[in-house]
């Protein structure tokens, strides 16, 4: 477990230097931050205020994905709609049924936005802000009893201690634990007050201001601390063009492949890598920015079979799929045999966009009899580069 | 009288065609490697057992801390690549992935695809429509008759701890196993069809042991643009042989997108809720204390329509976590000449798909034409009035609340001291107090 943790926390800190946590510490908010370049698009940084408000600790939520706090009630519609927006790397912001660690629900207000790479335009964190919504108390037929309105005429003080029950100090015997506690009560007998978990919350303006206003000072604080590395980072990105931009929304439908794989433009002269796999940096040494923009060939070397290279070529001018065993150079220079698939990978006009090549060190090529052939796996690779890019090339968004 | 309606058959196998010249064959195998007792002797195919584990529906995209393991779908993985491999042998009529496909801008997004050689080769034949339950018919074409390479795998639950997987496993004629077998006439990539024991020839028609089973299929994939889809007879399945669809379409059905409204939670925890703002009425089914709950009441519900002649389609949409049921009258307004000519000249045949809002197209005009009014306009045509949708929700309230306190009383009698059963008529069971189901 450890050493997976380390690995993702290592990814931020890269980006912000390890400073960044402890300036986030001191934000008093409830809020996550997400990697979407690692597969499962997991937890990076969790608030105190946040571990607080869902009883959980760091490690139970680190490397985790958002979704483990969703439960039986909370509504699939929304769930669609983060999904999408994620997808779609949009800020969304909705009301949202949670669980806390002991399974008890309670309704937030979840804003989230995209941090893009400032350099080349990719997503590289999601920021996500959950700020609880007080809820309304029925009595079964007999309309509200102790409404929101009646807590918010109450003063002040009532929602005071609301926003605080996601600060450190305050928490367990909050309002919403009392109001939960009450409707527990009222299972024994039938006519007694019931909260229904059910129905749609809405959030206040002042909710809503409250999340917008934590979103703004967590950016601020991501972007400055990405001028310490200089890796900076941006709430908006600049535009790129279609094949471009399509190349780096691949990021998140692609994330969760493990193999090792590129994309490359078809589209451009040359053919440029426009994605690569966590997995393909791993086989190859090389570091992303340092991949991104060239042609494969760079793999290749001075014992590389010219005529394996001679039929890549030509399957690709044929925009055909090909399977060739070749020498390849890792950035260390050590050379291994890579099994590489290629195959040609149509967008939503049918046309050619990209060539998807999966490699698999034929070294390690060990085939397990219970699992996929890595025939197979690499097959797979082409079937889901092609369903993500048939898909996000389908344009028109919709609200 | 008879209802019925011409249209041109989809071809799922290569096999197909041949239906006419169909004559009678001999036993050392018919030459075409068909799934029949002619080829089945030695045959072998990949086989996935999932485990039955009776759990939460979908807690599958959360991964254990304890594992490690980021979430990979064995599942997905091993569908895609099977039918990845079955495109690279040519077995499709088409490539899918060349036809081209777009969101129709609007509030909804409803997808099209322009597929012109869908249909191509075929001629019109009669479909009887108002008769939702037929008889298996031995002379048609049915899924025994494919080519064992149309085949991916073998597909069935296990009451074992984890999933396995055989790359290699003989078929067991005797356990009529279910499979996943290519459509190639595909409407979107990775279109395959699920059969549920198809050695034993089943007649196109829900029960709860074939619906869990695509349920299953929809928990196991663990992604949510793979979705199943059931077309009873009368609303356009075209073989009259037990099968789910289901294929890959990595964006929002606008179907998911429509709001819903809540009617009742059963004793089951499974909540029904109408469809609100979407051009075809029909109800959702979500949640449930277990799997099963969730899967029975709908295919109580479908077998309750069936048996009183409604057609009707399904769609099995995130992770089987979201049920969608349309009891339809298309094809019989079609066949009483109620659909207007300007319609039916699009050719598109209102399947569970194309009410869920993708619809694929013949006629490069419409693709280019194709708006959210136009499409609402169609599916209009599909739906049930409201006066006839409250009735059939009555006899679909009736099943399940029959067959609820039948499972209560024979579950109290099984092991009393667990279960309290709930006062019976309150459907409305105290949901938001039972302790919430996370995982941990
Ligand atoms: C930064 C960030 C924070 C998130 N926090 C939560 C959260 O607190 N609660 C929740 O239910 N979902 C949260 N999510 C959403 C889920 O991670 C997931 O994206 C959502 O369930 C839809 O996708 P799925 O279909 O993969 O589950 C968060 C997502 C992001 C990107």
């Amino acid at each position: 477990m450890e050493p997976q943790l380390g690995f993702i926390e290592k990814s931020f800190d890269l980006r912000y230097s390890d400073l960044v946590r402890e300036a986030l510490d001191e934000l008093p908010d409830c809020f996550t931050i997400t990697d979407p370049c690692i597969c499962g698009h997991p937890i990076v940084f969790a608030s105190k205020g946040f571990l607080k408000m869902v009883g959980y600790s760091k490690d139970e939520v680190i490397g985790r994905n958002g979704r483990i706090f969703q439960g039986p009630e909370t509504d699939r519609r929304s769930v669609m709609e983060i999904r999408e927006a994620i997808r779609e790397e949009k800020a969304i912001e909705i009301s949202l049924l949670n669980y806390r660690k002991d399974g008890t629900p309670f309704w937030m207000l979840f804003q989230m936005c995209p941090v893009f790479s400032k350099e080349d335009g990719r997503v590289i964190n999601f920021v996500g802000v959950q700020v609880p919504i007080l809820r309304k108390l029925r009595l079964s037929g007999n309309g509200i009893v102790r409404s929101e309105m009646s807590l918010r005429e109450a003063g002040n003080g009532a929602r005071e201690i609301l926003f605080r029950c996601c600060r450190s100090e305050v928490c367990s015997d909050s309002i919403l634990e009392l109001g939960h506690a009450s409707c527990l009560e009222s299972v024994s007998s039938n006519d007694d007050r019931e909260f229904d978990i059910n129905e749609p919350c809405e959030a206040s303006e002042l909710e809503k201001t409250k999340a917008s206003t934590a979103i703004s000072n967590i950016l601020s604080v991501l972007t400055h601390y990405s001028e310490l590395t200089g890796k900076l980072v941006c709430r908006k990105r600049y535009c790129l063009s279609g094949n471009r931009q399509l190349g780096a929304s691949l990021n998140i439908c692609l994330g969760r492949i493990k193999q090792s794989f590129v994309l490359t433009d078809a589209l451009l002269p040359d053919m440029p890598i426009v994605y690569a796999s966590e997995g393909f940096l791993k086989l190859t040494g090389y570091s992303r920015h340092e991949v991104l923009g060239r042609n494969c060939r760079f793999l290749s070397g001075t014992d590389t079979d010219p005529t394996a290279q001679f039929q890549m070529k030509e399957c690709i001018q044929y925009q055909q799929a090909c399977t060739v065993r070749i020498l390849n150079y890792r950035k260390d220079r050590t050379s291994f045999w890579n099994f590489l698939h290629i195959s040609p990978v149509r967008n939503a006009s049918g046309k050619v966009a990209f060539f998807v090549g999966i490699q698999i060190d034929d070294h390690c090529k060990n085939h397990e009899t219970n699992s996929l052939s890595p025939e197979m796996q690499q097959l797979s690779v082409v079937g889901a580069v092609k369903v993500a890019v048939r898909s996000l090339s389908m344009g028109a968004s919709t609200s | 009288m008879i209802l019925s309606i011409k249209r041109v058959p989809t071809v799922v196998s290569n096999y197909q065609k041949e239906e006419a010249e169909e004559g009678a064959r001999h036993a050392t195998g018919c030459g075409r490697n068909c799934l029949r007792s002619c080829c089945l002797p030695g045959a072998k195919l990949p086989l996935y057992a999932f485990t039955k584990m009776g759990n939460v529906v979908g807690e599958k995209g959360s991964f254990d801390i304890e594992n490690k393991e980021p979430p990979v779908n064995f599942l997905d993985s091993l569908l895609l690549g099977e039918w990845e491999d079955r495109m690279q042998r040519g077995l499709f009529r088409y490539d899918v992935t060349a036809c081209e496909t777009k969101v129709i801008p609007g509030e909804y997004g409803f997808i099209a695809q322009l597929n012109e050689g869908r249909h191509l080769k075929k001629r019109p034949t009669e479909f009887r429509v108002d008769k939702v339950l037929q008889p298996f018919d031995e002379n048609k074409f049915n899924f025994t008759k494919v080519g064992q390479e149309e085949v991916l795998f073998q597909f069935e639950g296990r009451e074992d701890n984890e999933v396995q997987f055989f790359p290699n496993e003989p078929i067991d004629i005797d356990n009529s196993p279910s499979v996943v077998a290519i459509n190639v006439s595909p409407i979107e990539y990775g279109h395959v069809l699920l059969i549920p024991r198809i050695l034993e020839c089943l007649p196109q028609r829900i029960d709860r042991e074939s619906f869990l089973l695509a349920l299953y299929m929809a928990v196991e994939a663990g992604n949510p643009y793979f979705r199943l889809g059931y077309n009873s007879l009368g609303a356009f399945a075209t073989i009259n042989h037990l099968h789910f669809q289901a294929y890959y379409l990595a964006t929002p059905f606008p179907i998911e997108k429509a709001p819903s409204k809540k009617i009742t939670t059963t004793t089951g925890g499974v909540k029904i809720s109408d469809i609100l703002n979407y051009p075809v009425r029909g109800l959702v089914f979500e949640g449930g204390n277990a799997l099963e709950d969730l899967s029975n009441v709908v295919s109580d519900s479908c077998i309750c329509l069936q048996e009183n002649n409604i057609p009707y389609n399904v769609l099995i949409a995130d992770c089987g976590k979201r049920i969608f049921l349309f009891p339809q009258c298309y094809a019989e307004k079609q066949a009483l000449g109620e659909v207007s000519s300007e319609l039916l000249d699009t050719q598109v045949n209102p399947a569970v798909w194309e009410i869920s809002g993708h619809m694929v197209l013949k006629r490069k005009e419409d693709y280019e034409e194709a708006s959210e009014e136009n499409a609402w306009r169609l599916l209009a045509e599909v739906s049930l009035s409201e006066e006839r949708l409250q009735e059939v929700k009555e006899l679909i309230f009736e099943a399940i609340c029959c067959n609820m306190d039948e499972e209560i009383v024979t579950r109290v009698m099984k092991d009393e001291s667990d279960v309290t059963p709930q006062s019976h008529d309150d459907m409305d069971g105290l949901k938001g107090s039972r302790p919430a189901m996370v995982p941990a």
